[in-house]
Formats: structure tokens, C-alpha cells, sequence
């Protein structure tokens, strides 16, 4: 136990590095914004002051970063200048857009890059083999902003079988009761046939392409790391003692084998939460990817630093969780002890 | 011993397909284990003994090809059996101990569990009788608190501990034959003996016969009735112990019994012996591979074939020139 | 050296698909070299006459909204990607191996501090991390350079902190440290040469992945802008045209940068083959 909160205390100066480092890179991004927010070519050098002063920016450096961080205690994001609306807010809005797409992707990914690298794995030199080992090294190559386009291009403009990528809900359809935010969820918490087929469907792209990426380097490391319990001394051990087949590539090959595959989950999902923005930009999905980018084209401070803070506080936790399965998989790691 | 053998091995042949050539690991491997009977398998390293093991284990890799030969155990040929027959057979009536105990155990599976996983395959019971079973596997080799070390992981125990372990698995479905290949690697004297006290017991008491391989000479002289002595992948003699150190007949076998420090009677009378193992990928490999090594060396050691002859009491020797 | 080219012959014998690669990998160099100097039309040149073709004999690779030639600025932004992610790449290796040698040299507090900083660097999705350093440098080729190296400058912190560690209890280090020689003079002459063929074949497989960062930023508009031909920008302006059926202003620059990207990750394979070959996957 004791093991266990340790590693969960030794989170916490990241995350203190994170919040210092969130607030210094925005504050260093170009442009007065309360130039930008007053931008009307009346306004002068006294109206300039004054939303300056409003918006603390006048105050020294080091006082405006206790501001924010007695601010951030209290939940308070600050105020996006675009939507005029608290950023934790905004946030809370969008987050289970973003969030939806990337369980969906990384579900896919999951569910395609696994079976496929331990069938590589049992199957040597055969055509499942190489094709693994095709798609691992494509995989990594293709950015992720031109297979959203080609996707595109294929399903939706030659094929005709992808709706339009024109965010998470056909605009003629309304949208279910919002409960989770999840529109897959909600429409099927609301009984809404339409709308769950409607989001489905407009799930479908941009959760490939971000899958797609993913696939590559997950499918590799399984394979991998198959193959080396798969030649393993304890393997052959197994196989002289005539255990089944199914009793050694679960038991003894695949668990062993689950270290370095969760260790790249984790990887995969932090890469993620990077591609969202690509992908939110390329299908116009609603998340905080779109929000945040948007934002920071036009110079608007709090959504830029909230949306880092998100997304670095989600990849700790994640790591975290990372480590713990780490544990508990390997009993060597001292979580579980033996007499 | 005039009983039908356990096990008969006959002119096995294995090579080994590598980027740089072919392999000839072993060529005309042929030898007989009696019932109730322990035999060593001798030799240098890489002379072939695992290979053999592996071969009669069906534990081969994918790069090695058994071009010749038979090993008839109960009846049956281990060579030409299909996956689903050596399945049956391995584990239960034929079984091995690795070398390295350690690795050969799961890392992150409690031994108990491990050991419990054969006898379950083998025999399938109750969660009770199975769980009895693995607790009198583990008494068998005299682990002290069987119920709790069976809930341990290989990394707890020690090395001696973890043989210990191996041992059990492999006997704990009472095989006919069991093979242990160079048992006591990696572990102290002390528990070398130990080991191999245990190992010599519990294959008496299952009325087992066993097959011991090792590069110990004075290991093999001390626990097995017979011993088989091999040389890059021939075997070169083969006969009962007590003969084999009265009256060697094959130049490496006195060779080997002379680089031996229980074997003479001081250490200057240590020699060792001279050059080293021949290239197995060569082309141009002589008859006797002993040969380039041989200061009995005629022009009648190169007639093909060299078959083992009689030359004693249960006494085969493959050489052209005996002592 | 020379069983390395043995070794090298032997790989790119025994899967042809590396000798693709490295073909490819000339092919780019090449087109960076030359490029500019050989193509057939001026690559920022107008011409709305001639908008919006398809690929036929005059343009190969079709024309886009302002006339221009797809082609030639697909072979002269080959010149712009490549510096870019060699120059990011060459300046994280530096930096980093100096850092990571120097806290693995002397351990201690500034071991943990340091490595503390990367912990944090780390905690960031690196693209998020990518953008918001180009943002606040200012849309320019370097700031790209420099954004990319810096996300990319833990890898090699990690790395070369892990290779010295192990180094540097080692006989012929202390045999320097007793024979007089100061420490900086022990990382400079003695580890940091040591260390660095897994930091090349850290670089190489990296390579491939600048390449996309680079373009990936330029995709949503930091970074280098328009009218500078860049892959990236490219497919951005491409993008739009792609729902009308007009695929080729995307599709030829998204080629350029998936052929290239996958030539680098196949010979950084190719060179961590031959460099050690006991990590192959």
C-alpha cells in the first residue's frame, strides 16, 4: 500500500513543474492581448490601460503567477476573450467531444494492433506476419492530418459512404439530452435512434484515422514482445511439460508479454491527446483540440493555458495508472508481497 | 536389463539450417535406458548431449531437421509422433529439468500455480485434488512448508530452491522417463549434491528411469549405472560405469577420464586434451571426428562407416583403434 | 569496421524493401540538393488562368487555386522539410547528449533537478507542447527548428544520461581520471564519443517524426507560412479543395511526406540493425 501512495505522491511536483511551465509558456505568446480585445480603432492608449490593468496584466510577473495559482485552486480557468466564457467551462463543454473520440480511437486501435501483432507472433514468416509488419512501419509514416484527408477523400467524396466531416452530429438532427456529454451514450441512454447512427457515423473517420497511427507502433511492440516470451526458457518449459497450446500463449507467452505492450498504451494515448488537435481541425469536431487552437490564433491566454494544463494533468494520471497496472502485472515490482 | 529397453535410440542424425551452413550437430546417435536404470549422457559442450535431449523432447527449434534415426520409447517412435501424441506423452510419461532453473520457471507465476498447470493438464481433477497433488510434488522433494512456498514466485526462492521446483514438476505426474540436462549449473557444491541426492531418490521411489547429462564426469561416476560418452555429436562409448573407469577403450573417453581431478590420483597427472572441437558446418568433416584430435590416428580411422562394436561386458566402443 | 559492411551488404540483401529505402532517401536528398535548380516552373509564380487543373503533361502533378505548378513546389518544399527536421534533429542530439551525459557524469542534485525539468517537459502531449513554443517564438522556420528540437530533447537527455551511467564506472574512465585528465576532458574526448551510436540511431528513427511535427504545425498555421512552398502548408490549402473531388493539391504533398517520412523510419531500422543489432524488433 505503502507503494502505492508513494507513487502517487510522486506525481505532484510534476504537476507543480506543469503549472509553472503552463503559465511561463503562455506568457511568453506574442501580442497584447488587451490590444486584441479592445482591437476597435478608437480605442486609445487610456481605454488600452484600463482593460490591461482589468485583466492584471499590468502586475509583475511573479504576482500574476500567485494569481494564478490561487485561481487555479479554486477551479477558476480565467475567461476565454472569444466565447466571453469561463475557460473551465468552455472546457467541461467540450471536453467529452474530444474525450468520446479518443476512448473510440484507442479502443480501435487496441482492438485491431493487439490480436494482430500475437498472431504475427504465433506465425512466423507467414502472410499475417509481414502484413504486421507492413502496417508497423507504414503506419508510423503516415501523418495523421493526411490520412484524415484521404479517408475523407475515399469514404465520403468517391465513395459516398461516409457522412459529411462536418463535426459530431448531422446539423439537421438535434442533439440527445445531454447526461455524460457522450453523444454515443446519451442518445442511447435517450433511446434516440437517429442521433446514435447519426453520431456513429460521424465517429467513424476521424476515429480511424487517429486509430491508424496508433495501430503502428502497438501492433509492433506486441509482436515484439510476443515473440520474446514466445522463445522464452519458461515457454519451453511449458512446452515440454505438453501444456495446450491456448494454455501457453495465454498463460505463459501473452501475460508475460504485457509489460512493454502497456507501457506503449500508455505512449499511444499521450500521443493522442497531442493528435486531437490535428484531427479536431481536419473533421471540425467540437473538442477542446479545435478550442484551444483557435484560440490560440488569436492570441486569447486562458483557454491556450487551461487546455495545457487538461492535457498535461490527463497524461500524468494516465502514466500513473501506467505504472500501477505495471505492478500489478509483474509481481516482482514489491506491490504485492509475498511471505 | 535384458528386458526390452525403456528407451532406444537409434542412429539419430540432426543438422541445423544456419546463415553460414549446415549444422551436422549429431550424426548415428544410437543408445538404449533400461527400466529403473539411470544412465549419464557425457561429454564437452557442444558435443551434442542437449541436442539429443531436445531431439527426444521434441523441443527442437525450427532451424533443425532430424534426418535419420528412431527413438522408440513404450512402443512408440518420439520422432514421428504428431504434435497432438508428443503433447500427451511429454509432461507426463517423459519429462525434463532444465539447466538454468531460474528461467526455466515463469517469473510471474507462483510455482505452486506452475507445477498445479501440469498436473491439471494431465490429469484433471478437482481444484482439491489437484491442489493436494502439487503440495505431495513439492514434498516429494522435501521443500520445507510446502503450502507456503508453493504461493511464492521463482525470484523469492534460490537457485537450489528453484531446481527443486523443477524437479517437482517434472516427476509430478510419475513419468517412466525423466532427462535432466546439466541439473546442477549455476548452483554451489553443497547444493549440487543435495540436488542430485533428491533427484537420484525420487526417481528411485516413482520406479523411474533416468537420463543424466552432463560434462561432469565425477557427477556421472557417482549417481549413474551406465554411462554414454559422446564427442561433437557421435557417440563414441558407451558401457557400465565401474567398466568405463577400469578399461576406457575410446582415446577421448581416457582422454577425459585423465583431465578428470577424482579420476587421478594427483594434479600433475592432469592433462588436458589437446586441440578443440571440430567445425560441425564443415564440409570435409572426417569419419571419426575424434581424429584430428588423435594420436591414434591411422589411414583405416577414415573407412566409412564407424559403427559401434562390442569390445567388453555391455561394452560398445566406436573406434577403429581401441585401447 | 569492415564486417560492419559486410553486415550493412547483408541487410540490405536480405529485404529488398531497404534498398528501396535508401533509393528513396538519395531521391529526396537529391530533389533538396537540385530541386529548386531543375524544376519546370517557378514554384510561387501565379497564374489564375490555369487554376484548379488536374495532373496532365504540362503539370505533372496538376495545378492549385492560384495557377501554380503542384510539381515544382512539391520538389522545392523538399528542401525546407529536410532542413528543418535535420536541423531540429542535429540540435536536439547535441544539446541533449551534453546535458545527459553531463547529469549521468555527476549524478547527484543535479541529476534529480534536471531530470525533474524533463519529467515535466515530458508531461506534455509533445505536439500541444510544439505548438504553443511556435506560437510564442513567432511563425518562422527557426522557431520550428527550435520546437521540434526542444520536444525531442528529452529522448536524448534520457539516452545519453542512461549510456554514461553505465560508462562511467568503467575501467578506462578511471584509468583517465587517474592519469590526471579533468572532467570535462573525460566527457568530451572519452564518453561523449563513446555514446554516440545509440544517439544516431535515436536520431535517425527520429528523423521521421520532425518530418511530421513540421509539417503537422505548419498544417494549422504556425510556423511557416504561405506562400513558401512546405509540404504542410500544402496539404492545408489542399484540404479545403479535397470535399469538391479536387484530390490532387493535397494528395501529391501528402505523398512526398508520407514516402519520405517512411524511407527515414526504414533506414533509421536499417542503421539501428546494423549499429546494434540485439534491439531489433
Amino acid at each position: 500500500m505503502t507503494v502505492l501512495l508513494r507513487r502517487m505522491l510522486g506525481i505532484v511536483p510534476t504537476l507543480a513543474g506543469v503549472v509553472i511551465a503552463t503559465f511561463v509558456l503562455t506568457r511568453i505568446l506574442p501580442g497584447d492581448p488587451a490590444v486584441f480585445f479592445t482591437s476597435s480603432p478608437t480605442a486609445d492608449a487610456e481605454t488600452i490601460e484600463a482593460v490591461r490593468q482589468k485583466l492584471g496584466l499590468d502586475l509583475p510577473l511573479w504576482q500574476q503567477f500567485l494569481i494564478y495559482v490561487r485561481d487555479l485552486l479554486h477551479g477558476d480557468l480565467g475567461n476565454s476573450i472569444l466565447t466571453g466564457q469561463p475557460v473551465l467551462n468552455d472546457l467541461m463543454q467540450r471536453l467529452p467531444a474530444s474525450a468520446e473520440l479518443t476512448l473510440a480511437a484507442f479502443l480501435l486501435a487496441v482492438v485491431v494492433a493487439v490480436p494482430l501483432g500475437i498472431a504475427a507472433a504465433l506465425r512466423p514468416g507467414s502472410l499475417v506476419d509481414h502484413a504486421c509488419r507492413l502496417i508497423s512501419t507504414a503506419g508510423v509514416s503516415l501523418p495523421t492530418f493526411v490520412t484524415g484527408l484521404l479517408l475523407i477523400y475515399l469514404f465520403y467524396f468517391l465513395w459516398g459512404l461516409a457522412p459529411e466531416p462536418m463535426g459530431q452530429l448531422d446539423p439537421f438532427i438535434p442533439p440527445p439530452a445531454r447526461v455524460t456529454g457522450f453523444l454515443l451514450i446519451d442518445s442511447a441512454l435517450s433511446g434516440d435512434r437517429e442521433a446514435f447512427v447519426s453520431a456513429l457515423g460521424q465517429l467513424v473517420l476521424p476515429a480511424t484515422t487517429m486509430a491508424i497511427f496508433a495501430i503502428a507502433p502497438l501492433a509492433r511492440m506486441t509482436r515484439a514482445s510476443m515473440l520474446g516470451t514466445l522463445g522464452s526458457d519458461f515457454v519451453r518449459t511449458a512446452r515440454a511439460n505438453g501444456l495446450r497450446r491456448r494454455t501457453i500463449v495465454v498463460s505463459y507467452a501473452l501475460r508475460n508479454a504485457l509489460l512493454p505492450i502497456v507501457t506503449t498504451l500508455g505512449m499511444v494515448f499521450s500521443y493522442m491527446l497531442g493528435a486531437n488537435v490535428l484531427v479536431e481541425r481536419v473533421f471540425a469536431w467540437p473538442g477542446v483540440g479545435s478550442y484551444a487552437l483557435d484560440a490560440l490564433l488569436s492570441l486569447d491566454y486562458a483557454p491556450v493555458q487551461g487546455f495545457m494544463l487538461v492535457m498535461a494533468a490527463v497524461f500524468v494520471v494516465v502514466n500513473l495508472l501506467v505504472d500501477l497496472a505495471y505492478q500489478v502485472i509483474d509481481p516482482r515490482s514489491g506491490l504485492l508481497s509475498h511471505g | 536389463m535384458s528386458a526390452v529397453p525403456l528407451l532406444a535410440v537409434d542412429d539419430l542424425t540432426v543438422s541445423f539450417r544456419t546463415r553460414t551452413g549446415a549444422v551436422k550437430a549429431l550424426e548415428h546417435v544410437s543408445f538404449s535406458v533400461g527400466r529403473g536404470e539411470m544412465i549419464g549422457i557425457v561429454g564437452e559442450s557442444g558435443s551434442g548431449k542437449s541436442v539429443t535431449a531436445f531431439a527426444l523432447m521434441g523441443l527442437l527449434d525450427a532451424a533443425a531437421r532430424v534426418t535419420s534415426g528412431r527413438a522408440d520409447f513404450e512402443g512408440r517412435d518420439l520422432l514421428k509422433l504428431r504434435q497432438g501424441e508428443l503433447n500427451e506423452l511429454r509432461g507426463r510419461d517423459l519429462s525434463i529439468v532444465f539447466q538454468n532453473p531460474r528461467t526455466a520457471l515463469n517469473p510471474i507465476r507462483a510455482v505452486g500455480t506452475q507445477i498445479a498447470d501440469v498436473i491439471a493438464r494431465h490429469d484433471p481433477g478437482s481444484a482439491a485434488k489437484i491442489r493436494a497433488r502439487t503440495l505431495a510434488a513439492l514434498q516429494a522433494v522435501r521443500i520445507p512448508d510446502p503450502e507456503r512456498r508453493a504461493r511464492a514466485y521463482p525470484f523469492e526462492l534460490s537457485g537450489g530452491m528453484c531446481q527443486r521446483i523443477g524437479i517437482a514438476m517434472a516427476l509430478a505426474c510419475r513419468p517412466r522417463l525423466l532427462i535432466a540436462d546439466e541439473p546442477t549449473t549455476g548452483l554451489d557444491v553443497t547444493t549440487q549434491a543435495v540436488v542430485m541426492d533428491l533427484f537420484r531418490d525420487a526417481v528411485r521411489a516413482g520406479g523411474a528411469s533416468a537420463i543424466l547429462i552432463t560434462h561432469d564426469l565425477a557427477l556421472a561416476s557417482e549417481y549413474c549405472d551406465r554411462i554414454v560418452v559422446m564427442h561433437a555429436g557421435h557417440v563414441v562409448e558407451t558401457a557400465p560405469t565401474a567398466e568405463l573407469f577400469r578399461h576406457p577403450r575410446h582415446p577421448y573417453t581416457a582422454k577425459l577420464l585423465g583431465s578428470v581431478p577424482s579420476a587421478v590420483e594427483t594434479i600433475d597427472d592432469l592433462a588436458p586434451i589437446d586441440g578443440s572441437l571440430p567445425d560441425l558446418r564443415r564440409a570435409d568433416l572426417p569419419v571419426c571426428r575424434f581424429a584430428e584430435r588423435c594420436e591414434r590416428r591411422r589411414p583405416v580411422c577414415d573407412t566409412a562407416p564407424l559403427l559401434p562394436e562390442p569390445c567388453g561386458p555391455d561394452h560398445l566402443v566406436s573406434c577403429r583403434v581401441p585401447l | 569496421m569492415g564486417d560492419r559492411l559486410a553486415l550493412a551488404r547483408y541487410i540490405l540483401a536480405e529485404n529488398p524493401i531497404n534498398l528501396v529505402a535508401l533509393l528513396l532517401f538519395l531521391a529526396f536528398v537529391g530533389c533538396a540538393v537540385l530541386g529548386p535548380s531543375l524544376v519546370p516552373y517557378d514554384p510561387i509564380a501565379t497564374d489564375t488562368a490555369v487554376a484548379l487543373q488536374p495532373p496532365s503533361a504540362a503539370h505533372w502533378f496538376g495545378t492549385d487555386q492560384l495557377g501554380r505548378d503542384v510539381f515544382s513546389r512539391v520538389v522545392v518544399a523538399t528542401r525546407l522539410d529536410l532542413v528543418i527536421a535535420f536541423a531540429a534533429v542535429l540540435l536536439s542530439l547535441a544539446v541533449g547528449a551534453v546535458i545527459g551525459a553531463t547529469i549521468g557524469y555527476f549524478g547527484g542534485a543535479l541529476d534529480t533537478s534536471v531530470s525533474r525539468v524533463v519529467d515535466v517537459l515530458m508531461a506534455f502531449p509533445l505536439f500541444v507542447l510544439a505548438m504553443a513554443m511556435v506560437a510564442a517564438l513567432g511563425n518562422s522556420v527557426s522557431s520550428v527548428v527550435y520546437a521540434t528540437a526542444v520536444i525531442n530533447l528529452p529522448f536524448y537527455i534520457r539516452l545519453a544520461r542512461a549510456e554514461v551511467s553505465v560508462r562511467k564506472g568503467l575501467g578506462y574512465v578511471e584509468a583517465a581520471r587517474v592519469g590526471g585528465s579533468g572532467h570535462a576532458r573525460i566527457l568530451r574526448v572519452i564518453l561523449l564519443p563513446n555514446i554516440l551510436p545509440p544517439l544516431v540511431v535515436q536520431a535517425s528513427l527520429n528523423l521521421g517524426w520532425a518530418v511530421l511535427n513540421a509539417a503537422g504545425l505548419s498544417f494549422i498555421g504556425l510556423g511557416v507560412r504561405a506562400p513558401t512552398p512546405e509540404w504542410g502548408i500544402m496539404v492545408a490549402e489542399g484540404a479545403q479543395f479535397i470535399v469538391s473531388g479536387r484530390w490532387w493539391l493535397a494528395f501529391f504533398p501528402g505523398l512526398a511526406l508520407m514516402l519520405a517520412v517512411f524511407s527515414f523510419n526504414l533506414l533509421g531500422d536499417g542503421l539501428r540493425d546494423i549499429v546494434d543489432p540485439r534491439s531489433r524488433t
